[in-house]
């Protein structure tokens, strides 16, 4: 039964505040908009008082208290800014400094860095306590990420998302003392860890000691060679979010300007993935239908989430037949320029340099998968950069994207649906895969498109739906945390479902790990993840078609090129496979 | 099990352990030294001459490790110290004529001493939690019950849970692990938690370098830790108990073993013990050798299998603790005194120590004194008492400098304090603490600099790495302590120091950082003077920081005889045999100090 909570009222620098009972002194003190200085604090994720910066002194207590965890009690006098305090504090900075690699004029997260925010709040006058350096990891090992523990403020903020969030446990803690560092099991490298590669450790790290792996300078190179047709794709998401590396609000859709930067930058042709989501429909509702028809291999999940792919071949390779064969939409484009494309405009595959732009670090190791490889052994995409990068990329060539006006896509591969814009989001597949199964099963265009009960932050979304007269329930999670209560089912046989979607990251790809970096002050005021959702189901309501059958130019692509969906053309250019990864996994 | 059975077994046992018998210590000490094959070829004698009124059996440590092994015959009590198994023979044919092996016995003041309680060693001496140890077999339970074991825990059980917790309350009993904090409130916290699942913990992760009064305690008398456990169960309604030992106490975890059998199988563990609606069952858990799993929150962590590193409190344990139960965490020692608290009563613990600190402590005295051992005196003894009326004072006639109190987290005592009754809050206001009883004393030869260094290094070396004051900050204190012995030290570095060991004792999340600068701290409180003169004047006072000490021949006192040349393992010295006297070439001298010791007219000096 739901209790009403208790109302607690305690005074912060002699300002009273009233908070439910159970919320710690810090998040009290946010309420009244006092900053209490933090490092690992996450909330729900890494409230473990370990940096020492959120101290506080209170009334009666002995000793300083960190606010993180320290519950609010009635009456409770509390100080977070005595000369004392701010000493200790400052003292802390110092010392983090001497054991931090501090090359911050060529850091990747300079000016986004609570180290450096800090340190200049409290004004360290001199390093005075530089000494021997602890022991440091370079770990490039992994496609997607790069891991430097010389920078490590060891906040554990990126061990307990990777084992709260994502249930992966790639890194933990090794060592004691002095030269304790965040590491792999056995001295591993991250390519052969459990690690999926999603980046929530970098989009999560307040330093730079976790960076995604960065194919730049490959891009410039093929920018600059005149042999090469070099395209870029973007991905849904990525419309919603790299505004704000311009300055812009959280939530700002900037799809029209962005594309007028790329061409800035000098692109032959933009193209968007939606399209490719929207073929990714076509291709998976069909694939469910079958399954449904078959009575196999269900629940079907979908498969567009690259973590989720190498999650499910490291932890539950059992499993891999329920996941639909239908390739990622940054896949199938990608394959559809090196033949539909190349064949249309008479150019050799081989001579396309063909770019993605992704919200996401884990499509860096996707794209290099021999599952995926073309005829010839070509690579559907040869560069995945994410929007951060793409941001910077900006900027070093006098870009300002949010003074740009809006330029459209450019044809054959540039018309979308609202049904391929909301793949950004979790339950976007979902819901886009709903618009579209009754008219690919007989034909019937359903009147309501909109699906709010797949919608919104919920780590699991259930739903009934009807196809054909039968009632099937559906379930879309995100996090792997999530995914694997649902996949746990699925392995005892005890799930209810028939169609499953599975987003790596929480929010989904609006939240990926190649995705700005918002600060957790300033994510603890806004909702960072429905802002931006929000402004993708903005882009759908007001896209001209919001199904993903009524694409013309997917239309046009199955008459010309394709044939029928999950057709034998469809299956050697749409469809993969996927394999078991052997990792240990810690029991 | 019922009370009658018990009394049963109490009477037959109490006879049998008032006959002849042979103890010989087999703690870890004494085992080390052989004791061992001592028993054995006692045991092989008694058996070979076909002595049956005679026995020869296992006890815990006497304390007066110094001396041992140690042999008692009971019921004369007499003592025997040293011995080596080829004293075997000697020793039976003495307890067969009733006589005495006198070359075996202590002398003190010239005299032989026969019996043990006449020893200087134990004549300020008042054992509680060490009554059993020396006096039973260990690994018997019914020699446990012979001295009232188990009695306790019956009448425990027939008093209410309050009832209980009030006589630990008032016998004013505060843990005897570190921080002194009153046990029987711990007990009234844990009792008071809701929660359906409680714990019962005992800390016997002792991690103090030269502290060991733990594992003396579950070495010789295993059962009084049981016995309290159990009733520290009854009192806050737990029914599981935990007992965290270092793995590196492989006779105090055998014997723990064999005590929870045998409480085990007469029914004194289990279920419904003393046919009362209480069960009770005891565990052991390892630990690898983390010092920070003596820590309460990463002793817990521990037992979880998780990471050995603290916690954060609130929640503190007694709400939320173990698996996220509510725990009730003592130490060995805090354990081993609560049986005869609950059949003596609050009244009579309390008439012993202070006011504020009532009952015994058990210290472990080491170092620069002539009696290393364990000794058990009343809280408020002075320093003075323990180190030269029981301790027997300094070897080599050399002066008393400093006590290291309470281990690597507590402080170093001067001299001028020597007459300051020991409890709690005296050694805090003198900036060391008691700790978990570690007593380390120096003489005039050690630079408390270097001890300061020392027991940094160790803090250093333990920290668990979580929150980067202690992390870092004891890091960066070490490498400043590092330099000053070196030579290197520079003005303002006793200001940093002050300054970083305030801040790592205010903003440390646990104990272990909160009190690592301690040795700091108060060696830089009563002998600012030496750090100054190793960082102003570049020189070590007491000659051992080798960077900062030069080794000298008198050029008058030397005879020219060339021993010292011979045996410098450098070949610093130069001079010619009968003709030159001889000189030490400073580049080359490593400060060895082995000239020093071989020359026969003592010319040569730090």
């Amino acid at each position: 039964m739901y209790r009403k909570k208790k109302m607690i009222t305690l005074t912060i620098d002699s300002k009273q505040v009233t908070v439910p009972e159970g919320t710690t002194i810090l998040e009290a003190a946010r309420k009244i908009d006092i900053d209490i200085p933090t490092l690992c604090f996450l909330k729900e994720i890494n409230e473990v008082g370990d940096c020492r910066m959120c101290l506080v002194e209170i009334e009666g207590v002995k000793g300083y208290k960190a606010s993180c965890v320290y519950p609010v009690e009635e009456g409770l006098v509390v100080r977070t800014n005595t000369k004392d305090l701010i000493d200790t504090k400052r003292t802390i900075l110092e010392l983090l400094l001497s054991s931090h690699q501090k090359n911050c004029l060529t850091c990747v997260r300079s000016t986004n860095c609570r180290l450096q925010d800090l340190c200049r709040r409290f004004e360290i006058p001199d390093l005075e306590y530089e000494g021997q350096m602890p022991e440091a990891d370079m770990d490039d090992s992994s496609e997607c990420i790069v891991r430097n523990t010389a920078k490590c403020i060891l906040c554990r903020r990126c061990v307990n998302v990777c084992k709260k969030v994502q249930g992966v446990s790639a890194i933990g803690n090794v060592n004691r003392g002095f030269n304790s560092k965040i590491g792999v099991a056995l001295g591993m490298g991250m390519k052969d860890s459990t690690c999926v590669g999603c980046g929530q450790c970098v989009i999560h790290c307040p330093v730079g000691a976790l960076v995604e792996k960065s194919n730049v300078g490959k891009l410039r190179e093929a920018l600059a060679d005149k042999t090469k047709h070099v395209i870029i794709q973007t991905a849904p998401a990525v419309r919603a979010t790299i505004g704000e590396e311009f300055g812009m609000p959280v939530g700002t859709l900037v799809t029209g300007k962005m594309v007028a930067a790329l061409r800035r930058l000098g692109f032959d042709k933009i193209f968007d993935t939606d399209l490719g989501a929207d073929m990714t429909i076509m291709e998976e509702a069909t694939e469910f239908i079958e399954r449904l028809n078959k009575g196999k291999n269900l629940p079907m999940i979908t498969s567009c989430s690259s973590g989720w792919i190498t999650f499910a071949e490291k932890f539950y390779p059992d499993l891999l037949n329920h996941l639909s064969s239908t390739k990622s939409p940054m896949e199938i484009l990608g394959t559809l320029i090196k033949t539909y494309y190349a064949k249309k405009e008479g150019i050799d595959p081989k001579d396309i340099y063909s770019v993605a732009l992704m919200p996401c670090s884990a499509k860096k190791a996707e794209i290099i998968r021999d599952e995926l490889k073309l005829e010839g052994g070509i690579q559907a995409v040869d560069n995945v950069v994410t929007t951060r990068e793409m941001a910077r990329m900006l900027k070093e060539a006098n870009i300002d994207l949010a003074s740009l006006d809006d330029e459209e896509y450019d044809d054959p591969l540039g018309e979308a649906t609202g049904a391929g814009h909301i793949f950004g989001t979790t339950g976007g597949v979902m819901e886009a895969a709903l618009r579209s199964v009754s008219y690919i099963l007989d034909g019937t265009e359903i009147k309501n498109v909109e699906f709010k009960q797949v919608r919104g932050t919920k780590g699991i979304k259930e739903a009934k739906i009807n196809i054909a007269g039968k009632e099937h329930k559906i379930a879309v999670s995100q996090g792997l945390a999530n995914a694997s209560k649902i996949l746990d089912e699925i392995r005892e046989g005890k799930s209810p479902y028939s169609f499953v979607e599975i987003m790596t990251c929480p929010g989904g790809c609006i939240n990926g790990g190649g995705q700005p970096i918002v600060d957790e002050y300033k994510a603890s005021k806004i909702d960072v993840k429905a802002l931006r959702a929000k402004a993708l189901y903005k882009a759908d309501k007001k896209a001209k078609h919001r199904k993903a059958h009524e694409n013309q130019s997917v239309k046009k692509i199955y008459e010309d090129f394709i044939g029928k969906p999950n057709g034998k053309e469809a299956h050697r250019l749409l469809h993969t496979h996927y394999n078991k990864q052997e990792v240990y996994v810690e029991k | 099990m019922d009370i009658e059975k018990l009394n049963k077994i109490k009477d037959e046992y109490s006879k049998i352990i008032q006959k002849k018998r042979i103890m010989v210590c087999s703690g870890t000490g004494c085992t080390s030294s052989k004791s061992d094959v001592l028993l054995k070829n006692i045991q092989d004698k008694l058996e070979k001459d076909g002595i049956k009124n005679i026995t020869a059996h296992k006890t815990g440590c006497f304390g007066f490790c110094a001396k041992g092994p140690i042999v008692v015959i009971d019921p004369d009590e007499i003592f025997y110290e040293l011995v080596k198994p080829e004293d075997a023979n000697d020793i039976v044919e003495a307890v067969i004529n009733n006589k005495v092996v006198e070359r075996l016995l202590v002398k003190e003041n010239e005299k032989y001493v026969e019996k043990w309680h006449k020893l200087n060693f134990y004549s300020k001496q008042e054992r509680i939690a060490l009554k059993n140890c020396g006096k039973i077999n260990p690994e018997k339970i019914e020699e446990y019950i012979a001295l009232d074991g188990y009695q306790a825990l019956y009448k425990a059980l027939h008093m209410s849970r309050d009832e209980v917790i009030d006589v630990i309350l008032n016998s004013g009993i505060r843990g005897r692990g570190g921080a002194g904090f009153p046990t029987g409130k711990k007990w009234k916290f844990a009792k008071e938690a809701k929660g359906d699942v409680k714990y019962v913990c005992c800390n016997a992760d002792e991690g103090d370098p030269g502290a060991f009064m733990d594992r003396s305690i579950l070495e010789g008398d295993p059962n009084a830790v049981l016995e309290a456990m159990a009733i520290a169960g009854y009192a806050i309604g737990a029914k599981q108990g935990y007992i965290y030992v270092r793995a590196e106490y492989p006779i105090a975890v055998k014997r723990l073993n064999i005590a929870i059998e045998q409480a085990k199988k007469l029914g004194l563990l289990g279920k419904n013990i003393f046919g009362k609606k209480f069960d009770f069952n005891i565990e052991l858990r390892l630990g690898a050798g983390a010092f920070v799993c003596g820590e309460e929150t990463a002793l817990m962590n521990s037992i979880e299998g998780k990471r050995g590193e603290p916690r954060p409190r609130p929640p503190f344990p007694a709400v939320k603790g173990l698996f996220g139960k509510p725990t009730l965490l003592n130490n060995v020692e805090t354990y081993a005194n609560i049986p005869n608290i609950i059949l003596k009563g609050a009244n009579w613990y309390k008439s012993i120590g202070t006011k504020t600190s009532t009952g015994t402590k058990v210290f472990a005295l080491g170092g620069n004194i002539t009696n290393v051992g364990l000794v058990e005196v009343p809280m408020g003894t002075t320093l003075r008492e323990i180190v030269y009326d029981i301790g027997g004072g300094i070897p080599e006639g050399k002066k008393f400098k400093a006590a290291q109190m309470g281990g690597p987290s507590g402080g170093c005592v001067p001299a001028k304090y020597l007459d300051v009754p020991i409890d709690y809050d005296s050694l805090n206001e003198i900036g060391a603490m008691m700790g978990s009883g570690g007593l380390i004393v120096m003489d005039d030869s050690k630079c408390m600099v270097d001890i300061a260094k020392f027991f940094l290094e160790f803090t250093v070396d333990e920290s668990c790495g979580k929150c980067p004051p202690c992390r870092i900050g004891t890091k960066r204190m070490l490498e400043i302590l590092t330099r000053i012995t070196e030579g290197k030290g520079k003005d303002g570095d006793i200001e940093k120091l002050e300054r970083l060991a305030s801040n790592i004792k205010k903003a440390s999340l646990c104990g272990l950082g909160q009190t690592a600068p301690n040795p700091v701290l108060s060696t830089l409180k009563y002998f600012r003077d030496e750090y100054e003169a190793h960082i102003y004047h570049k020189k070590c006072p007491a000659g051992v920081c080798k960077a900062l000490t030069q080794v000298h021949i008198d050029e008058e006192k030397c005879k020219k005889c060339g021993i010292c040349a011979k045996n410098c393992p450098v070949g610093a010295i130069e001079g010619q045999v009968g003709k030159v006297t001889f000189k030490i070439n400073q580049d080359k001298c490593i400060k060895c100090g082995v000239c020093i010791t071989k020359c026969p007219f003592k010319a040569i000096s730090k």
